[in-house]
């Protein structure tokens, strides 16, 4: 039973998935009633239970005490159960306010939330693995579900287009991501992350130099970093990113872009932090020149960019790019108070707040003027001032300004990159940051410096305000305060960090 | 039962903040929320000169200290604090801060709930910057005072807003995260985010080439905000499109907190990159004060000169702080006895005179400047036009406005009598001792200042015969039709006295607001000279 408990998160997603789908195969309501919402609220319920267990996990578990194994395949670790909470608030929070967008767009609802149950049952498992097949299992589950949420309007060419390219890209991600695997079985005979650590520190013995078997270890990473990368949509893999969030329905945007995200940065930290702590020297620039194309590559990209929804996914990847800087300045050997995987939770835990907060204000304004594009945006503040205001929140925490999460998140991730003296990454970093401020600012531009009110007012959906009033709470409460969120940071990370050999 | 001095400094802060949030909340029509704003900004101001008298100055140093935990885990702290440099310069930003409230209750009409919302919410901002005594809080008040500022320019500014607005939000960020990088080295050389303590830590002490990284992070985030050449750009975009209160806040204030950045954290905590860096900031300095009077003289459009001139006064800032900071240490201080054959008491004057004469030119170009912004602000009401070449003969027309535009006009020149004197002289005399060839340079700037205050402003736009055909559309400030130029009314007199009386008190008599400043800046000097 031990083992079980350990899980219930998984459990609960599972019943939940399985529950939905069999409702939605036994009961008819009818032909023209929709019944969406229901199933959105049965949703909510699930992913709120799954967050209450996580959460139940975080606490009961004291650093002290080590992580938890569960079947030997699941390491259940405050770490990993941060990141679960993360994920699952962002479903919740998706979920709310995507109900009646869904809602109006498909009337497929049962198998819609089903999947949506199942994305999250995928990230929940992926977060914990510890062996690297159930990585690679967890990593699939999540991509397929993923192709069938992003291309789910079936008329709709565009989410057609959204889903087939993901699933293109995604595919071949997916194999050289096993190859890789492979490549590791063979060079050290086994898939747990912890012996794959062990066999290597022998392998290498006391040398820096890598040679003989060890040197598997250096195109394997590369591979699984590329599998990785592809869902965290790190540059140069992340070309599939822009199209899918466009086409795909935003509230599959909206997860696709946080807590998918959150989960494979999770994934990429677990397996470079334990299982290539060898390769410390290896892995750390080629982490970094990642990190610089991408924030580079994202925000030149979203500079030009018309749609906002467009422009978001763009910025998305370069926020990868900053997350990403955070785990380049891991310090394995003596973490401090502003230790890079810090600021990878601390940055990831802002940042979806901030970025399901950003698109469900496209969302809203999808649902009341049926249009992404900038104009669209023109003189929200006198159509809808909160919604402004909240979006200019959002879009500020993006930027990195104080009081808000996302300030703490760069404060974080800039000084783990400082500590390290990896000076020329910061700087590159802060180029970026003023780059970033002027396409967010163009938007805030729109929103805020003109008078005119064309249409007038708009009417957002109760329930998406809801949501949105949430995520705002949240960005400015860790701007503000982020004592807390520190704390379970920390915590997070130390266990992690203890299991390192 | 706490003396009440021990949260004055809370209060002093968080009001205006508390104003933001009244005016959102209770705010149901735009009179109430004019007078509300205008009774509401009544306190801190009050604070101010609370504060200006109850500061001990035999004690000297920080006072009226406020201590309390905020991010534990990372020891940065709710530490506030205030000495003889920050609390002139908060009661200049609470000054502004009222007069331009009191002043945009009579110009703005158009979205007036934000409007007020934001001024508040600027002045909080601005008044953190000053009391904070912790990186992290300080960071915080120095990057959020620049949302405000953008929503003012970007929402009631002139045609180009948009553009202004976002040049100044990205050149002034990117100055800023480069700050926040040396803030990190800071915090990683002294383990805390204590503005006092790291100072005493002296960061990277030995290591000139860590030091200077450090000195020049610091240095761009304040130098953009000075604005220093070659950093100054943004600044005529911004001054000219901005509505007439955010220019006065904006030059009057805003500015003066990378100059105060300088003073607070660049020269105590970085004592050697600062002698060795020195020349370039006087240098800097020094082609600031020149190239920003010549840009004047070329001016078409009255803003924007008065805005150039902001450059160049700015420039006397750093010429002093420079100066100061090349005889700072020991070492450099004995380096200068040998070199000019002056006692060390003697040098050390001429610094403490240096970096008195920046403080004093901090605060006489907040209220001069300030007050020229709101007399091109009244005359821009009436013509809606500042293109120089449509005005002349205004003097006889608008002899009030005539008036006090000339002692503004003479302050900022430096006519002895009025406010600007002392500050240049002081400046240069302090300045003259240290780096004279520098400081030569400068005078030329005194020289072009003239030229520009002299011909372009009061020759150009008041003195000769009044000639309707140049401007033939005026208004009222309400927007009326009117036949010609009209005076200024009330609102617009009481709005420019308070200015106009500092201007000659401090002419007269600065030595109060010089004894503030004077403390701070021996104290500097000592603590810089003591360190091992």
């Amino acid at each position: 039973m031990g083992d079980l408990g350990y899980i219930a998160p998984e459990i609960i997603l599972l019943i939940g998935g399985l529950f939905i789908f069999c409702l939605d195969l036994a009961y008819d309501p009818g032909v023209g009633k929709k019944s969406g919402l229901s199933y959105m609220a049965l949703s909510a319920l699930f992913l709120t239970a799954a967050l209450v267990a996580a959460v139940l996990q975080l606490n009961i578990s004291d650093p002290e005490a080590g992580p938890k194994i569960a079947y030997s395949m699941m390491t259940i670790d405050n770490f990993g159960s941060f990141i679960k909470v993360t994920i699952f608030s962002g479903m919740i929070l998706t979920t709310i306010a995507g109900g009646r967008y869904m809602n109006r767009r498909s009337g497929n609802q049962g198998e819609f939330w089903t999947f949506f149950l199942m994305v999250s049952l995928a990230m929940s498992i992926a977060v914990s693995a510890n062996n690297l097949v159930l990585v690679y299992l967890a990593i699939e589950f999540l991509s397929i579900t993923s192709y069938m949420l992003a291309g789910f309007l079936r008329e709709n060419r565009r989410s057609n287009e959204a889903g087939l390219k993901y699933f293109l890209y995604g595919s071949i991600a997916s194999a050289v991501m096993l190859y890789g695997i492979s490549l590791l079985y063979g060079a050290t005979g086994s898939l747990y992350l912890h012996d794959i650590a062990a066999a290597f520190s022998v392998l290498m013995g006391e040398s820096t130099e890598v040679s003989g078997l060890a040197f598997a270890a250096l195109p394997a990473m590369l591979l699984i970093l590329a599998g990785l990368g592809f869902k965290a949509s790190l540059a140069p893999f992340y070309q599939w990113a822009p199209d899918t969030y466009d086409g795909s329905p935003t509230p599959v945007a909206t997860y696709l872009s946080t807590a998918s995200k959150a989960a494979a940065f999770a994934v990429l930290a677990r397996f470079f932090i334990v299982a290539m702590a060898s390769f410390e020297v290896n892995w750390v620039p080629v982490l970094a020149a990642f990190s610089i194309i991408t924030m580079t590559m994202g925000n030149l990209a979203a500079l030009r960019q018309s749609s906002v929804k467009r422009m978001i996914a763009y910025s998305s990847v370069a926020q990868a790019g900053y997350i990403l800087m955070g785990l380049v300045a891991v310090t394995s050997s003596s973490p401090s108070a502003m230790d890079g995987l810090n600021g990878v939770l601390l940055y990831l835990f802002a940042y979806l707040f901030t970025n399901v907060g950003a698109f469900l204000v496209v969302m809203a304004l999808e649902e009341t003027v049926s249009s992404t594009h900038i104009s669209a945006y023109r003189g929200l503040i006198m159509r809808a001032p909160w919604l402004a205001v909240m979006f200019t929140v959002f879009l500020l925490s993006l930027t990195g300004i104080p009081l808000t999460g996302g300030f703490f998140g760069k404060f974080y991730v800039f000084g783990a990159a400082i500590q390290r003296q990896y000076f020329w990454l910061a700087g590159i970093g802060m180029i970026n940051a003023g780059i970033a401020a002027f396409y967010y600012l163009r938007v805030v531009r729109e929103m805020f410096f003109t008078s005119e009110s064309e249409g007038g007012t708009l009417e957002v959906p109760m329930a998406l305000q809801t949501s949105l009033l949430i995520c705002t709470v949240v960005t400015v409460w860790i701007g503000v305060y982020p004592s807390a969120v520190l704390d379970w940071v920390s915590n997070a990370s130390v266990q992690l960090l203890s299991v390192v050999p | 039962m706490e003396s009440p001095d021990s949260i004055v400094l809370t209060i002093l802060l968080f009001w205006p903040l508390v104003s933001a949030l009244l005016v959102i909340l209770l705010g149901s029509s735009d009179s109430l929320i004019k007078k509300g704003s205008i009774w509401a900004s009544l306190l801190p101001l009050g604070l101010s000169i609370y504060l200006l008298f109850e500061y001990d100055s035999d004690m000297g140093g920080m006072q009226f200290e406020q201590f309390a935990k905020w991010i534990p885990q990372l020891n940065a702290g709710y530490h506030l604090g205030v000495d003889g440099l920050s609390i002139p310069l908060i009661f200049l930003t609470t000054l502004l801060s009222t007069l331009s409230l009191y002043y945009s209750a009579g110009v703005i009409n158009e979205r007036v709930k934000e409007y007020f919302f934001l001024m508040h919410l600027l002045e909080f901002s601005m008044i953190g910057v000053f009391l904070a005594l912790d990186y992290v809080l300080f960071y915080v008040f120095w990057e959020i005072s620049l949302v405000p500022m953008y929503f003012l320019i970007g929402i009631w500014g002139g045609e180009n807003r948009g553009y202004a607005a976002t040049k100044f939000f990205i050149y002034t960020l990117v100055g800023s995260v480069a700050m926040l990088l040396a803030i990190l080295g800071v915090y990683f050389a002294t383990g805390t985010f204590d503005i006092v303590e790291a100072a005493a830590a002296q960061p990277f002490a030995g290591n000139l080439t860590l030091a200077s990284l450090a000195f020049w992070g610091f240095f761009l985030g304040f130098a953009f905000k000075v604005p220093s050449f070659p950093f100054h750009t943004w600044l005529p975009d911004a001054h000219t499109e901005a509505p007439t209160a955010g220019s006065v806040i904006l030059a009057g204030v805003l500015l003066k907190l990378g100059a105060y950045g300088m003073l607070r954290i660049m020269l105590p905590s970085f004592p050697e990159a600062s002698v060795y860096w020195a020349t370039w900031i006087v240098g800097l300095g020094a082609i600031a004060i020149v190239y920003g009077a010549f840009v004047c003289v070329a001016q078409t459009d009255l803003k924007r000169l008065i805005a150039y001139s902001s450059v160049s006064h700015m420039g006397y800032v750093m010429l002093g702080i420079g100066a100061a900071a090349a005889v700072m240490t020991p070492d450099a201080l004995a380096g200068a006895v040998n070199r000019f054959g002056l006692t060390a008491e003697a040098i050390q004057d001429s610094a403490a005179m240096a970096l008195n004469g920046a403080a004093l030119q901090m605060f006489n170009h907040g209220i001069i400047t300030g007050a020229l912004f709101f007399l091109v602000g009244i005359i821009y009401e009436r013509a809606h036009t500042r293109d120089l070449a449509r005005f002349g003969g205004l003097a006889t027309r608008t002899p009030h406005f005539y008036g006090l535009m000339l002692v503004a006009a003479f302050a900022s020149l430096g006519l002895p009598g009025l406010a600007g004197f002392w500050a240049e002289l002081f400046t240069f005399r302090g300045a003259f001792a240290i780096m004279p060839y520098w400081a030569a340079f400068g005078t030329i700037g005194i020289v072009v200042t003239a030229v520009y205050i002299l011909y372009r402003i009061i020759q150009n736009v008041f003195l000769g015969e009044y000639d309707p055909s140049k401007l033939p559309h005026w208004t009222t400030v309400q927007g009326e039709h009117a036949d010609g130029p009209t005076d200024m009314v009330g609102f617009e007199k009481v709005t420019m006295w308070p200015l106009i009386a500092a201007m000659f008190l401090i002419g007269i008599y600065p030595t109060p607001l010089v004894s503030y400043f004077n403390q701070s800046a021996r104290e500097l000097l000592a603590f810089v000279q003591n360190l091992v």
